[in-house]
């Protein structure tokens, strides 16, 4: 059962990485844009989700807040900042975008300090459900997999069942053509942004409770979701869902079950040192072992 | 490729270009041997810990501009060889220190002589391991991987108790080396400056070399190089390796002249600050990194003697940098340089 359970943890952490890279991978696929500021927009949706439900005590409101919040940034940094960028090798946008994660950090750290925002998990999710016999789950843990399913389905749907969609997906192969069919590309490539900003905030807001609100929240998660789009392929929406998953499961098991086995083998204390190193390295391992074997990635797009 | 590159290349007109440089290398030689006597007539001291911090991290910068410049290879991992020459000269002097050997098979040491070289041994085999992975890939994943790879190593460390884990490893001394009192703050900066000459000697040659060329020519045109029998994925491979061993070298002074080291060394945001002081200075260039290390050295304690959210000023400093120059530093001198013959 505690597999069970632990396996569940693992999807639900996957599915904050999917949201995430998701993100990333849209708005690489689309416009070959490489945004390192993305973990500062998950981290907006956290920190607004946060203040709002401070403030109103809404969970509805919250979530509304957080991702208007992110989406609202993202548009606004596509427009200042990233717009100029498309023509730019990868460099340039690799060193704007860590600028902006330096102004972004710091900005929130003059608003709401260093400490730690604990963000209370709203009553009405607070509690647990049993799934099976012997599987207790919390309600919050749950509604997140399924929201967070339900998402990735939309996101399916809209990509590969809608207009848009096929812009987005035409804009990634052959932009110029796109632009000749007289697609106003520019908005096209704002909205994208905001998409992918408002994906990221929803993950941010989602995290919230779960895991505590604070300055360079977004960076840790960034790099993961980073290892999650070369594990799945990049450009690849269903690349970056099935990475998700994977490295959400490999991480959550190798923290939950590392420990245990090692103790087995070792004494106590070293079994716990190397297990706490080896299970915060696995995902990466597992990257490594990815680009061994695939180095475009499990499911790459087109080339 | 740049343009006074170029035109050193170009025969006869590189003789009319070279005095000038080698006067201005000269007049850069004799300023920087004088800064410590100056500074201590000035009544101003720290003015060597700065220029010391200048001159390890332009090894560092150099070291990346020889695979992000002169190679095209964006890598995000870059603080990862700086961090573990830190912590080769760091463990080096802990097993010294408490005279325990590491893996209980090596001794520990406090010479220079041995840390130094372990320390870029050490660096340069990570990287020939990361880089031989990463390399299999190229463009944005590149990117992604090198950042991942650095991680990897950041969280290893941070897990290494026995090393200090998140609290880093202290040196209660500088590392010896005969005939000099390397506890001299002014003698280690002439140590410091002597290493950024030495390594700034071998990327001039390097980049001038046929497998500097290879480099430079992979980076404009892969598959012309390719056409001509070139296997790009070994002389990457090689340029990364030494890359690794120069990041290694500015490792092991930082640790020698901070006498500490930490995870906060290989940290990613220590990566997007050396790729910035290349960036900042002019990628590509020799001169560049230096030029980059020096400004961003100094915008740092300037901005944060003066207040405490100077990473907000460095951010939009930076940010006005990469959106409204192009080139760097060394560019904007090469223009004012020919605007004024």
């Amino acid at each position: 059962m505690i597999i069970l359970e632990q396996i569940l943890n693992g999807v639900q952490f996957g599915i904050t990485l999917f949201l995430m890279s998701a993100g990333l991978t849209l708005i690489f696929g689309i416009m070959g844009v490489i945004n390192l500021a993305h973990g500062s927009l998950y981290m907006i949706g956290a920190y607004a989700a946060a203040l709002v439900a401070a403030y109103t005590g809404s969970v509805g409101l919250a979530l509304l807040g957080g991702i208007a919040a992110a989406a609202a940034s993202g548009i606004l940094i596509e427009f200042v900042v990233v717009q100029r960028l498309y023509q730019r090798d990868h460099l340039d946008q690799v060193l704007a975008t860590f600028a902006l994660i330096l102004i972004i950090n710091q900005s929130a750290n003059m608003l709401f300090g260093r400490q730690p925002l604990f963000v209370a998990m709203p009553p009405s999710l607070s509690g647990s459900v049993t799934l099976l016999p012997g599987l207790v789950y919390p309600v919050y843990r749950l509604l997140v997999i399924v929201l967070g399913l339900s998402v990735a389905a939309g996101l399916f749907l809209l990509i590969h069942r809608t207009r848009i969609g096929m812009l987005v997906r035409a804009g990634a192969t052959h932009r110029q053509m796109v632009r000749a069919l007289g697609v106003n590309v520019r908005l096209l490539y704002t909205a994208v942004f905001g998409l992918g900003a408002l994906l990221a905030g929803l993950a941010g807001v989602i995290a919230g409770p779960i895991t505590s609100v604070q300055v360079g929240m977004g960076e840790q998660i960034l790099i993961l979701a980073f290892v999650v789009v070369v594990i799945g392929g990049l450009g690849s929406v269903r690349g970056a869902f099935f990475g998700a998953l994977v490295a959400g499961l490999v991480d959550t098991l190798a923290r939950a079950f590392l420990p245990m086995l090692l103790r087995q083998l070792m004494g106590g204390s070293n079994a716990d040192a190397l297990a706490s190193g080896l299970s915060s390295i696995s995902i990466y391992l597992l990257m490594a072992l990815v680009l061994l074997i695939r180095p475009q990635g499990l499911l790459a797009g087109k080339p | 490729m740049t343009s006074d590159s170029l035109e050193s290349r170009t025969g006869d007109r590189s003789i009319t270009i070279v005095a000038p440089r080698l006067l201005a290398a000269v007049l850069v030689g004799v300023l920087l041997a004088m800064l410590p006597p100056a500074g201590a007539m000035l009544q101003v001291p720290s003015v060597v810990g700065l220029a010391t911090q200048v001159m390890i991290y332009a090894i560092a910068a150099m070291s990346l501009n020889l695979v992000l410049g002169y190679g095209g290879l964006v890598t995000f991992g870059h603080a990862a060889f700086f961090g573990l020459g830190g912590y080769a000269v760091g463990i080096l002097y802990q097993h010294f220190a408490d005279s325990s050997a590491f893996l209980g098979f090596f001794p520990g040491s406090d010479a220079l002589l041995v840390a130094i070289p372990v320390a870029m041994l050490v660096s340069a085999a990570a990287a020939a391991g990361i880089g031989a992975l990463s390399l299999r890939t190229s463009g944005v994943p590149f990117i992604m991987i090198t950042l991942a790879f650095a991680q990897m190593v950041f969280f290893l460390f941070v897990s290494l108790k026995a090393y200090g884990g998140d609290d880093g490893l202290m040196m209660r001394r500088r590392d010896v080396l005969p005939f000099l009192n390397t506890r001299d703050d002014a003698t280690f900066y002439y140590i410091c400056l002597m290493a950024a000459a030495a390594w700034f000697l071998l990327t001039a040659c390097i980049v001038r070399s046929r497998f500097g060329f290879v480099l430079s020519g992979l980076r404009q045109n892969e598959r012309r190089m390719m056409a001509m029998g070139v296997a790009p994925y070994r002389y990457r491979l090689v340029a990364f390796i030494i890359a690794g061993a120069g990041a290694g070298l500015a490792g092991a002074l930082m640790a020698n002249h901070l006498r500490f080291v930490s995870p906060d060394m290989m940290h990613w945001t220590k990566s997007g600050e050396l790729m910035m002081m290349v960036i900042l200075g002019g990628a590509g260039t020799l001169t560049g990194p230096l030029l980059g290390a020096a400004a961003m050295v100094l915008l740092e304690t300037l901005l944060a003697a003066r207040t405490e959210n100077w990473q907000l000023y460095l951010g939009f400093i930076l940010l006005a940098v990469v959106m409204l120059t192009r080139g760097g530093l060394a560019a904007l001198l090469g223009r004012a340089g020919r605007a004024q013959p």
